[in-house]
């Protein structure tokens, strides 16, 4: 085995007996166990529920299950529910909080017989694009450990670009997968929204957060959302919709992409930016492909960060009402009153970033404000769907970039926020509109890595994952490596 | 000056379900503290609500059931606000859209005319916990059992002029909900539970006056008290030369006062917006059609039918209509062939005292309907009188649902008298001994009549035929 190995390849490997489940996640724990100290990118390190779940994994194959997902190892964004298994959501509010559940996307993937080895870092409640909003500390990128790896599935991305596991699960509300997924020079997929069950998964702001993979190519990207993807009843807002390609995506692979397709590129999105050069590059690939590329206009895209700004901040701020200190979760010494409890818990308990958002969530709902803000943002949030809307009645997908810088400097942009919430200007109007989004490799700059994203109408994954399986035929910037971080 | 009393209630119905309005733990009453708090009401981080179906299929039925509009597009929003039972720190409400419209209630108080009152509307939300404050000293305990209940809050226009009217709504509320099945009306336990807005103004003057809001009432008689105690109270301040602040006042009906709880400057910005957990809702015609069809007949309309079509007094008939079980027990003795007034009679009368001697409800009587219509027949056909009829309704009630009337006459000998000769036999032997007393009543003095009658009955055992024996006696004279 190679740390470097896909999940496809660690598939095949354990059906042919190369190496049983114990070994490859023995293997990923030491790797993780030696790695950590650099990257910090687990928050937890769960070998003991790891190793059980690998010789269970073992026990099943030897009794004839032959599924590919069977005994391969992964980690979970530590924003996931965890029975029995510490759950903190990169907060010290939940510093000490051991969920009594599991999330569905947990036991999807447990029921798939996949080996969660650890929980990754995150920027607190996911909101951050840098990890630096961790109260378990900065995660380093591993292709250069004075850099960020994005945020706020930063652990995730990190743990993936590391090599110390294939595959990751990470939550986009804005961004947070395929914005560390490019700066890490990783495969990050943000579904539809409604596509991957939110029941478990701690909320940031609930109309926008959608889990998805995190991987370092297109085809294991498509294995983990055949796991992690289907319609839950605890979840309201879950798509009751029903996909062949999604059913068998597991077994089968991503379907050959047999067209070509009209791509739209967004004026909006593209200018003469020195980091595009990847993209660029990218355009000349994909036409050579066969695809055909076409100007579109998304004219709204400027109006996205504003927006979802306030209304990200506004579900985020009454989210995050429940952590009070009377159930669980961080609560003061020696409250006085129940006031003084919740003040001194939440004060404690929450980082700047988190605070920042909660107070102007609370701003824009206020009676006065409520209009202004809240009201005219989801007006204009209409208006960028009907951008895209619109987009698709031209083109097939969409390509624009992902970030408009490569990884940054840790403690770069921590004290200048709108410059921290630019770097999600290409990745919010996909959320906004709840349209799936992938991120792959598509080159470097300064020798760090570059992403481009693919966008999709709603529903549409197989169309972004078998554009991208392509891309990643001709190209090899998925297989790049950052230099030796063990 | 004169004064006129404006009040508008808002009632808090708990919904009949068996689970709570977004998770599966269960509602029944009485569970040890937070045993029925699951992960979704207890909200544990990750954990989301799915709407009851059930609790939507309630609403709609009052909102079928007081002529509302039906609003077949709803929303669901948060109202921010943090205490100790509020675990999320919101609860799920429906603010600008809810579910049932505008519609309209009759309400009958006592020694006054039947009026309508306005409903602005009912919505569906979520109930809080409870803090419970003096279980140990200096702390305080929360039961979240109670969080999530689904409540129908049904908001009044203010169209009552009378603490009377306003309890006499609130009474015709709680024959309502428990008519259509979507409450079981325990006030004891917090079933319907009733803020009330109270203001005056001088009689004749249109605008309102500033209003007050007294919180949490859940009893009839409190309803009444209170809004008595808050209409005196402001006079008092007007007449004074005072003010009336806009503030939330709690009743304590210990005292018989109500206090401030807090002011409106102080009250809370719940921050409301749609929860984007949950869908808009979205009800079909053919879910509103399927209910009416469900739908009982209503008091209102059962007390017509039994005035108009079944000559009962009024009083009989609110008093059958108001309670459905009764209404029920009533139209069974008519199915099964009851003459309505008798049938009436009884159930007001003795079977009422019974139930409430024995403390049963109506729906455990051991005298069902049948046996209760067949008692009747057996006084319509001259076979008891109804002093017998008495006897033999005691004998039922000791029997059981087993009992026979026919078998119980026949074994207790209850049949009456009706022999002419027998019965002549007797009267003669009654002259003969009381000659003076016989000689009155021939010489006019009716009042005899019924001491001969009397007599006859006594040496019968209650049996004789009363109008037979008047007519011997008299055709003796």
């Amino acid at each position: 085995m190679s740390e470097f190995s896909s999940l496809r390849e660690m598939s095949a490997d354990l059906a042919k007996g190369a190496y049983s489940s114990v070994e490859l996640t023995q293997a990923h724990l030491e790797r993780i166990q030696t790695a950590n100290a650099a990257l910090n990118c687990f928050i937890s390190i769960n070998a003991e529920s790891a190793l059980a779940a690998a010789t269970k994994a073992d026990q099943q194959r030897a009794q004839g299950d032959q599924r590919a997902t069977l005994g391969l190892p992964f980690a979970h964004k530590d924003i996931f529910c965890t029975r029995d298994i510490l759950t903190t959501a990169g907060s010290k509010m939940l510093s000490n909080f051991v969920a009594p559940y599991d999330a569905t996307v947990v036991s999807n993937m447990a029921a798939a017989g996949m080996i969660s080895v650890g929980k990754t870092n995150m920027d607190e409640f996911a909101m951050g694009s840098s990890n630096e909003n961790s109260f378990f500390g900065t995660v380093s990128n591993p292709w250069d450990h004075t850099r960020v790896p994005g945020g706020s599935s930063g652990g995730s991305a990190a743990a993936v670009a590391a090599g110390l596991v294939a595959a990751a699960t990470g939550t986009d509300t804005g961004g947070s997968i395929r914005q560390p997924a490019a700066l890490c020079g990783i495969t990050g997929l943000k579904p539809t929204y409604g596509r991957v069950s939110r029941y478990g998964m701690i909320a940031f702001a609930s109309s926008l957060d959608q889990a998805g993979p995190m991987t370092r190519t297109a085809e294991d990207a498509a294995l983990m959302l055949g796991v992690m993807a289907g319609f839950d009843p605890k979840d309201s807002t879950s798509s009751e919709r029903h996909d062949d390609w999604l059913d068998g995506v597991v077994a089968n692979g991503i379907a050959v992409l047999d067209r070509p397709l009209t791509i739209g590129l967004p004026r909006e999105y593209f200018s003469d930016n020195p980091n595009f050069g990847g993209i660029e590059a990218a355009k000349t690939e994909l036409e050579k492909m066969g695809h055909t590329l076409v100007d579109v206009s998304l004219p709204h895209t400027e109006s996205a960060v504003p927006v979802y700004y306030v209304l990200a901040s506004a579900e985020a701020s009454t989210n995050l009402s429940r952590y009070d200190g009377v159930r669980f979760g961080h609560r003061c010494e020696d409250p006085q009153s129940l006031q003084d409890l919740y003040e001194r818990s939440r004060e404690e308990g929450f980082g700047a970033e988190v605070k920042r958002r909660i107070l102007t969530g609370t701003y824009t709902l206020s009676v006065g404000y409520f209009d202004a803000y809240y009201l005219k943002a989801q007006k204009i949030r209409r208006l960028i769907s009907e951008d895209f809307q619109q987009a698709f009645t031209q083109v097939d997908v969409l390509l624009a970039p992902t970030s408009p810088t490569p990884a940054f400097k840790k403690n770069q942009l921590t004290d200048d926020h709108v410059a921290m919430y630019q770097q999600d200007l290409f990745t919010v109007p996909t959320s906004l509109a709840g349209l799936p989004a992938m991120s792959l490799p598509c080159g470097f700059s300064n020798g760090l890595p570059m992403g481009m994203q693919l966008i999709a109408p709603a529903f549409r994954e197989d169309l972004l994952l078998e554009l991208a399986a392509q891309y990643q035929r001709q190209t090899d910037w998925h297989l790049k490596r950052p230099e030796a971080v063990v | 000056m004169s004064w006129e009393a404006v009040i508008g209630l808002e009632i808090h119905v708990q919904l009949a379900t068996q689970s709570k309005i977004f998770s599966g733990a269960s509602t029944a009453y009485g569970a040890s503290p937070n045993a029925q708090a699951c992960n979704i009401d207890l909200g544990l981080p990750g954990v989301l609500p799915v709407l009851n179906e059930r609790a939507v299929e309630l609403a709609v039925r009052f909102g079928l059931a007081i002529g509302a509009q039906i609003n077949q597009h709803s929303i669901f929003d948060r109202k921010n606000y943090f205490y100790a039972d509020l675990p999320k720190g919101y609860q799920i409400s429906q603010f600008e859209t809810p579910i049932v419209g505008q519609g309209t209630i009759t309400i009958t108080p006592e020694n006054g005319r039947s009026r309508t009152v306005g409903i602005t509307r009912a919505h569906l939300e979520e109930d809080a916990g409870k803090s419970v404050h003096d279980l140990y000293p200096g702390m305080t305990a929360v039961d979240l059992n109670r969080t999530g209940t689904p409540l129908l809050e049904i908001v009044s226009e203010p169209d009552m002029r009378s603490a009377q009217e306003a309890s006499a709504y609130f009474r015709q509320m709680h024959t309502l909900v428990r008519y259509i099945g979507i409450c079981d009306g325990n006030l004891a336990e917090g079933s319907m539970r009733c803020d009330a807005n109270v203001s005056v103004r001088p009689s004749g003057q249109t605008e309102f006056g500033e209003r007050t809001e007294i919180k949490n009432i859940n009893s009839f008689r409190f309803v009444e008290q209170a809004i008595e105690h808050e209409i005196a109270r402001q006079i008092d301040v007007l007449e004074a030369g005072g003010k009336i602040e806009r503030e939330t006042r709690l009743y304590d009906p210990d005292k018989d006062e109500t206090r401030s709880m807090r002011s409106k400057e102080l009250s809370n910005d719940y921050r409301y917006f749609p929860d984007p957990d949950l869908l808009p809702l979205s009800i079909s015609e053919a879910l509103i059609e399927r209910i009416r069809g469900e739908l009982p007949e209503l008091p209102d309309a059962r007390q017509q039918r039994y005035t108009s079509t079944l000559g009962l007094s009024t009083s009989d008939a609110v008093a059958i209509s108001s309670d459905i079980d009764r209404a029920d027990y009533f139209d069974a003795c008519l199915a099964a062939g009851a003459d309505p007034k008798q049938s009436a009679n009884w159930m007001m009368g003795e079977l009422s005292a019974y139930l409430n001697k024995h403390d049963v409800t109506m729906t455990q009587s051991p005298i069902a309907p049948a046996l209760l219509a067949q008692l009747i027949a057996r006084i319509d056909d001259g076979t008891l009188s109804s002093k017998t009829a008495k006897t033999l309704f005691d004998a039922l009630w000791s029997a059981g649902p087993a009992g026979d009337v026919d078998e119980l006459i026949e074994t207790l000998n209850l049949a009456q008298l009706s022999d002419d000769g027998a019965l002549t036999q007797i009267v003669d032997e009654l002259i003969a001994a009381n000659p003076k007393q016989f000689d009155e009543l021939r010489s006019g003095k009716e009042k005899m009549l019924g001491f001969f009658v009397g007599q006859v009955m006594k040496a019968t055992q209650g049996k004789a035929n009363p109008q037979q024996v008047n007519q011997i006696i008299r055709d003796k004279l």
